[in-house]
């Protein structure tokens, strides 16, 4: 008898209203499971109250329980587009009146607060950095001069983007490794000059590492590389860079550890940009990683600029941070990514 | 008692030996003992009673002598003696073992000590040079960290990022005078100036001269305040104007010298800001923020 009501109720093949059906069986007698479905049958059949004992997943029918869900979806989805309506309807009835419009939150926003966030107007941060490595730099004592390298026998992805990297950066020289010890080329690389010595790793045909060290005496990074893409792939992309002095955007280095990754990239290039050639590099963190972009920029008036990607992008991601030069045995280590020290809380960044 | 010759005829020519790695050209003995690693009926070490070889133990070479007496126990059949680290010692101190033994085996002993020392120092100088080191990769953080990448470059919004900090650095004058965006503010701002507020900037006209040495547009905040307390500055008094200028970026540092009636004015006031560019000096373009 229920099965009858049941079923003229539907014109389709589908049976949605049985719904009812497979919680309550075990539950209530037949006799109740009839006075429900009765008043249901008043209602109009399209609209479904789900009852809030209903579980999609206690239908045992594969396609029963695949529409039922669907409708499910879809209610919800209506439901959804009904609160907005309300409530911007609200928000304009309001006028000025109307509360602010809730931020959504996000990462960013949750972002659990480093104590070795940099305070601008920080004395001690100040000092530290007017005394550090990079002070030669900023005091524009020295001029940067990049030595660009690779692990042994580089493929052709790498050179190339090791090529092209040495456009990017100006003053920058491309050597070949040839099995070369870095702890005997970094000496050499000192008497010659050079401020930075920059090595790239390979891995199966790709890069995948970079170990930039500054050179005097200077604090080592070890990074990940992800996500190259050399400039034939990239879309709409311009002429290639010129001998221009690009300018350095770096932006979301907070902490200690981010002002001194900061300070590194800083260091790369000259420090007087020329402006002429509209053209900047830009080291962007973001949840700890570093996306790397080189742009030409046009401003188009006052309130518009264009940009055109140029250059090679990449993203790093530091693994380690060692005080001296290069040395993987001895060296003393300022940070290092342990794995599983960010699984914790994943909001929680380190730069 | 040991029969050498039945010895080989069984398991070098006929029955098996399982020691014996057959190759299309040649026989391999895999036995540890064996002195030169064919399958010979010289070199087999089973097979001759009277038998020596070298071998090697962390680096340390060893010459091991076959005491067939001892047949019936295995495991004390081998002697062992230490050779010298120095290579002409231990030489002859194979020799000295092994006077009055056969030419064969006190050559091939010599030749195997001589191998054996040249991959030991092989070995030493290849420790010295650069060791590759093998990172193992772990597929699911490989995978979890390419996927936080993703989400990280959505939400770093670079290009908006890009162009923020572009029009920030035009803004703030960094680029001095190279664009002309100034002299279009202006005009602008003078056209929105003149319908609304002519004596307001006559009086701050008189004031510009003091604002020469200044600049002072980090943010539109802070210039509203400025020139509230200053009173220079046409967007000081009227909300609209406020409004307006402030919707209007300003390009280079003497923005806001608001010209005050009149073409003329204007002009004289393009002249000064020009001077006034010049004096600024050039913001340090380096910023980690």
């Amino acid at each position: 008898e229920e099965r009858a009501v049941r079923l003229d109720k539907h014109t389709k093949k589908k049976t949605k209203k049985p719904k009812k059906q497979p919680k309550p069986p075990h539950e209530n007698g037949n006799d109740s499971m009839i006075e429900k479905t009765e008043p249901e049958h008043v209602d109009a059949p399209a609209e479904f109250s789900f009852p809030p004992t209903f579980s999609v997943s206690e239908i045992k029918n594969k396609q029963r329980r695949h529409l039922m869900f669907m409708k499910l979806k879809q209610e919800k989805r209506k439901q959804k587009v009904a609160i907005k309506k309300k409530k911007k309807k609200e928000r304009d009835a309001l006028g000025d009146k109307a509360p602010p419009k809730e931020v959504p939150k996000t990462i960013e926003n949750q972002r659990v607060y480093d104590e070795t966030t940099v305070n601008p107007e920080d004395e001690e941060v100040a000092f530290d950095e007017g005394t550090d490595e990079f002070s030669a730099y900023f005091n524009r004592l020295t001029n940067p001069k990049v030595l660009i390298t690779t692990s042994d026998r580089p493929r052709g992805r790498t050179v190339r983007f090791c090529n092209q990297l040495a456009t990017v950066i100006p003053d920058a020289h491309v050597y070949y490794r040839r099995g070369l010890a870095l702890k005997k080329v970094i000496p050499q690389c000192i008497a010659r000059g050079f401020t930075y010595l920059m090595v790239i790793n390979e891995d199966r045909k790709v890069p995948n590492g970079m170990v930039l060290c500054h050179l005097p005496d200077g604090p080592t990074a070890h990074f990940k590389v992800s996500s190259v893409r050399l400039r034939k792939e990239m879309k709409r992309r311009g002429k290639d860079p010129t001998e221009h002095s690009p300018e350095v955007i770096l932006n979301n280095f907070t902490t200690r550890l981010g002002h001194s990754m900061g300070r590194l990239f800083a260091a790369l290039f000259p420090h007087d940009p020329q402006f002429v050639g509209r053209q900047v590099a830009t080291f962007h963190n973001q949840r700890d990683f570093i996306f790397f972009r080189f742009h030409r920029y046009i401003f188009k008036n006052e309130k518009r600029v264009g940009i055109q990607e140029l250059g090679p992008r990449f993203t790093l991601k530091l693994r380690s941070l060692q005080k001296g030069t290069f040395d993987s045995k001895f060296g003393e280590y300022e940070w290092v990514l342990k794995r599983h020290e960010n699984d914790v809380c994943r909001r929680r960044f380190n730069l | 008692m040991q029969h050498d010759d039945v010895i080989w005829d069984v398991i070098g020519n006929r029955a098996f030996c399982s020691f014996k790695v057959k190759t299309k050209v040649q026989n391999f003995c895999r036995n540890e003992y064996n002195i030169t690693g064919l399958c010979n009926r010289s070199s087999c070490p089973l097979a001759n009673s009277q038998y020596a070889t070298i071998r090697e133990e962390k680096g340390q070479c060893f010459l091991y002598m076959k005491v067939i007496e001892r047949a019936a126990f295995p495991a004390r059949m081998w002697e062992k003696v230490k050779l010298s680290k120095n290579y002409e010692k231990a030489l002859e101190q194979i020799d000295q073992n092994l006077i009055y033994w056969p030419r064969f085996i006190r050559h091939k002993c010599k030749q195997r000590f001589t191998k054996i020392t040249q991959y030991l120092i092989r070995i030493r100088k290849l420790t010295l040079k650069r060791q590759r080191k093998l990172v193992p990769l772990s597929r699911k953080v490989e995978a979890r960290e390419k996927r936080k990448e993703e989400k990280a470059l959505i939400a770093a919004q670079l290009d908006n990022a890009i162009e923020k900090e572009l029009l920030e650095r035009l803004k703030q004058g960094t680029y001095g005078d190279i664009y002309n965006f100034p002299i279009h503010a202006f005009d602008k701002a003078l056209e929105h100036q003149d319908e609304e507020s002519e004596t307001d900037s006559e009086e701050e006209e008189e004031e510009d001269d003091e604002d020469v040495g200044k600049k002072e547009f980090v943010a539109e905040d802070e210039i509203e305040e400025s020139d509230l307390n200053h009173s220079h500055f046409d967007r000081v008094e009227e909300d609209e104007s406020e409004e307006e200028m402030e919707e209007e970026p300003e390009a280079s540092g003497s923005k806001g010298k608001m010209p005050l009636k009149g073409a003329v004015f204007r002009k004289k006031r393009a002249y000064v800001e020009i001077e006034y560019e010049q004096e600024m000096e050039p913001v340090p373009k380096s910023k980690a923020t």
